[in-house]
């Protein structure tokens, strides 16, 4: 099997992050050990299928968390494999392109073998066959009478708004164009969610979706017919590490078969109708199972569902500071000091400097992405933390190497003249001198750091981006704001802390 | 009369102007030595290398006897000349006091022997000491250095110069930001201090007016050479050359003095 990442770059990113990085995250190395973990990836099917598997197990008295709407197919899978995760649900399509690597379809025991060979084991199909297709809106279709894929051919002026993962996908959009040849003039990308929108509003005529989402019924789409059968068959199975104990393999396993189609739709409608996952899980019990198990389901649903706002408020603030806070405190024990050695010039200032200028350009999304793969990091609170850490780096060693510059030599040479040592120099005269910009230098990264671990919530690791991210894949504006309205408070609320703090921090003498 | 500097010999050159040229140049005991010259004429450079913010290329730097080894720091040879147990026997005085900002007139002067871990009320009794002695309030010892004028702040700095009680003071045009009024009562002020501690001291100004009046000896630079040493009355009536009646005559407000 093909590995994503090319193991001499990882190895080399990996030395250095960890050793600048070991003492802060040996605080987080322990704390998920004893439940299983479930993850899920970033679209409503995977959330529900994540909450069934967790109830399921809680029903087996085996104790679960389900880390939400990490990622991608990579991003699971390394999280997987790299026993970050226990469970995630997937499909046997994407198994075969985007894991397997394999352009010819397998068969599920094919399948099942080569997972093998990781220490992965699959379930059997769950029932529903999730595969992609084309949508329209019903009324644009009827309009240009198209029915099948093929039609497409002769309407190059549609425009076509693609999800990034389809655009890239080996099954996905380039192969699917040769094998129908169509030929359209104008493919964008666009986030899933956000293109059901566009797809309303006209902006974009053709999307590409999965067969069981509940938005086609809602926004009454039609899906185009794969007249030329191009679309694998997208089963839907849990993946599952081999080292997992058999009580909680054998309970996820009373899941296959039990998943038809229109069930599988009506779950998604109810999730994306309620916005809370859990609910719509439930509803999969109430319809399936005998009494004793719809009992005990009530009681564990009660405590995730009946969460009131401010108390899901506090919690995802509390995070996002905690985020925020200890990313922070990392840049600031390890920034100060670069910035010291980079205020002396020469080579090692410039090559400081220069990286932390390098970490600034890199997106915040292809940053995490790529500390996930790394050992000690993977799909994590420590990768989050890292990836603010980095970004918090630039501005504070750039402000202390440029405050400790700023200073008057006359200044310098009198400190020297004084007989003062170097260490009192750097401590007495040298920081407190400094401490102006230095401390500009935090307050910048600390806003940030606020603004940025929003992103945390892709890797499922909590914070004020949990709301904006389901909020965007439900495509509901009131969900969004209740992360970025308080995120965009507490960024205000840093920034008076930090004014507060100048008047604490920065000697009198230099206030005047 | 013993020198308590001598320099032997001493060249610095740097990529511009500011070089000295193979100086000889003995700093007597007790005795008010004043460089003097146009600017750029290197009298700061042989300040710096005193002190050791500079190493001379070439030639010796003897102080009280011993050899100057800025690159020996303290700690190894305490016996020898360590250029940190020289610094702590040498005050010195910039032109605008090089003060640091952060730290209250109080602070300023302290800095060095609460460093070196001395005795508070010793501390206290000779700030006193030195208050009355360069007659600054001591009510403005908690001020910074903004909130205090120019020549308040001049005298500030030479309080932290002269805090350790050096055997030499170094100061570099110490009057030279200040306006006439306030210059002329720090004239006055430093001959005194200076005849009452018998302070050794090396003085850098482009004001002869000034050299005459504190200097018992005034060495004239121009281009990183020593041209003419002696009193006022040698370089008037006998100078070494057409530069140093160039430079006497110069300075017309000589007259009235």
């Amino acid at each position: 099997m093909r590995r994503i990442w090319n193991p001499g770059v990882q190895e080399w990113f990996g030395r250095i992050l960890i050793f600048s990085w070991v003492p802060g995250f040996l605080i987080f190395s322990a704390s998920a050990a004893e439940q299983v973990q479930i993850g899920s990836k970033k679209f409503t099917e995977s959330y529900v299928l994540g909450e069934i598997a967790k109830r399921t197990l809680t029903d087996a008295g085996i104790s679960a968390e389900h880390r939400q709407g990490m990622g991608g197919t990579i991003i699971l899978w390394e999280a997987l494999r790299s026993g970050q995760i226990d469970i995630y649900p997937e499909y046997t399509g994407t198994i075969t392109q985007e894991i397997l690597k394999r352009s010819d379809e397998l068969t599920f025991e094919q399948i099942a073998n080569e997972l093998g060979k990781a220490g992965i084991g699959m379930t059997e199909p769950l029932g529903f066959n999730n595969t992609y297709a084309l949508v329209m809106l019903r009324s644009r279709a009827e309009e240009l009478g198209l029915h099948t894929i093929t039609d497409l051919k002769n309407h190059p002026e549609l425009k076509f708004g693609l999800t990034h993962e389809f655009l890239d996908r080996q099954d996905g959009w380039r192969p699917l164009a040769q094998h129908y040849q169509l030929n359209p003039q104008n493919v964008i990308g666009i986030d899933h969610a956000l293109g059901y929108g566009a797809l309303g509003k006209g902006s974009v005529d053709v999307k590409d979706a999965y067969s069981t989402d509940a938005k086609i019924s809602e926004n009454d789409l039609v899906v185009l017919e794969d007249d030329r059968q191009f679309f694998p068959q997208y089963k839907a199975v849990f993946l599952f590490r081999y080292a997992l104990p058999t009580p909680a393999i054998e309970a996820l396993r009373k899941l296959e078969g039990t998943i038809e189609e229109a069930k599988m739709t009506r779950l998604n409608a109810e999730a994306e109708r309620t916005k809370n996952y859990t609910r719509a899980a439930n509803l999969y019990f109430e319809d399936s199972s005998g009494s004793s198990r719809l009992r005990q389901g009530y009681g564990v649903a009660s405590n995730t569902f009946g969460e009131t706002f401010p108390h899901k408020l506090a919690r995802w603030t509390a995070r996002h500071l905690e985020l925020a806070g200890f990313s922070l405190l990392l840049s600031v024990l390890v920034g100060i000091p670069l910035g010291i050695f980079a205020s002396r010039g020469g080579a090692i200032g410039h090559v400081i400097l220069g990286f932390a200028g390098i970490v600034q350009t890199i997106p915040s999304l292809a940053l995490l992405a790529l500390l996930v793969p790394l050992p000690f990091f993977g799909i994590s609170v420590r990768t989050a933390i890292a990836a603010l850490f980095l970004y918090g780096l630039l501005p504070i060693v750039r402000n202390t190497a440029t405050g400790l510059q700023d200073i008057p030599r006359a200044l310098r040479e009198s400190a020297i003249a004084l007989g003062l040592s170097p260490a009192a120099r750097l401590w007495q005269i040298h920081l407190p001198m400094a401490s102006r910009s230095i401390l500009a230098g935090i307050k910048t990264s600390a806003v940030i750091n606020v603004g940025t671990a929003t992103l945390a919530a892709l890797i499922g690791a909590g914070g004020l981006g949990e709301p904006i991210l389901s909020g965007l894949n439900l495509n509901d504006h009131a969900t969004i704001l209740q992360g970025a309205i308080p995120a965009a408070i507490l960024a205000l609320l840093v920034q008076s802390l930090f004014d507060l703090l100048d008047r604490v921090l920065i000697p009198k003498g230099l206030r005047l | 009369m013993s020198a308590l500097v001598q320099l032997v010999g001493v060249s610095k050159t740097f990529g511009d102007a500011a070089a000295v040229h193979a100086i000889d140049l003995s700093v007597e005991r007790g005795k008010t030595t004043v460089l003097i010259g146009p600017s750029g004429c290197g009298k700061s450079t042989l300040l710096r290398l005193i002190i050791g913010l500079l190493q001379p290329d070439s030639g010796q730097i003897i102080f009280d006897g011993a050899k100057i080894d800025a690159d020996k720091p303290a700690r190894r040879s305490l016996g020898g000349g360590g250029i940190d147990i020289v610094r702590r026997h040498v005050g010195y005085v910039i032109q605008e006091g090089g003060l640091f900002p952060h730290l209250t007139a109080r602070g300023n002067i302290l800095l060095m022997a609460r460093h070196l871990g001395r005795l508070e009320n010793e501390m206290l009794a000779r700030l006193s000491e030195l208050c009355a002695l360069t007659r600054f309030p001591e009510n403005l010892l908690g001020r910074y250095p903004l909130e205090l004028s120019g020549g308040q702040r001049q005298r500030v700095s030479l309080m932290r110069a002269l805090m350790l009680s050096p055997e030499l003071l170094l100061l570099d045009e110490p009057l030279g930001a200040l306006d006439p009024l306030v210059r002329a009562a720090l004239q006055k002020d430093l001959k005194e201090i200076f005849a009452r501690l018998r302070q050794t001291a090396l003085l850098v100004t482009h004001d002869l007016a000034e050299a005459a009046y504190l200097g018992d000896e005034i060495v004239l630079v121009d281009e990183g050479r020593i041209v003419q040493q002696g009193s006022l009355a040698d370089l008037r009536e006998k100078p070494a050359s057409s530069f140093v009646s160039e430079f006497i005559n110069a300075q017309r407000s000589l007259a009235v003095i």
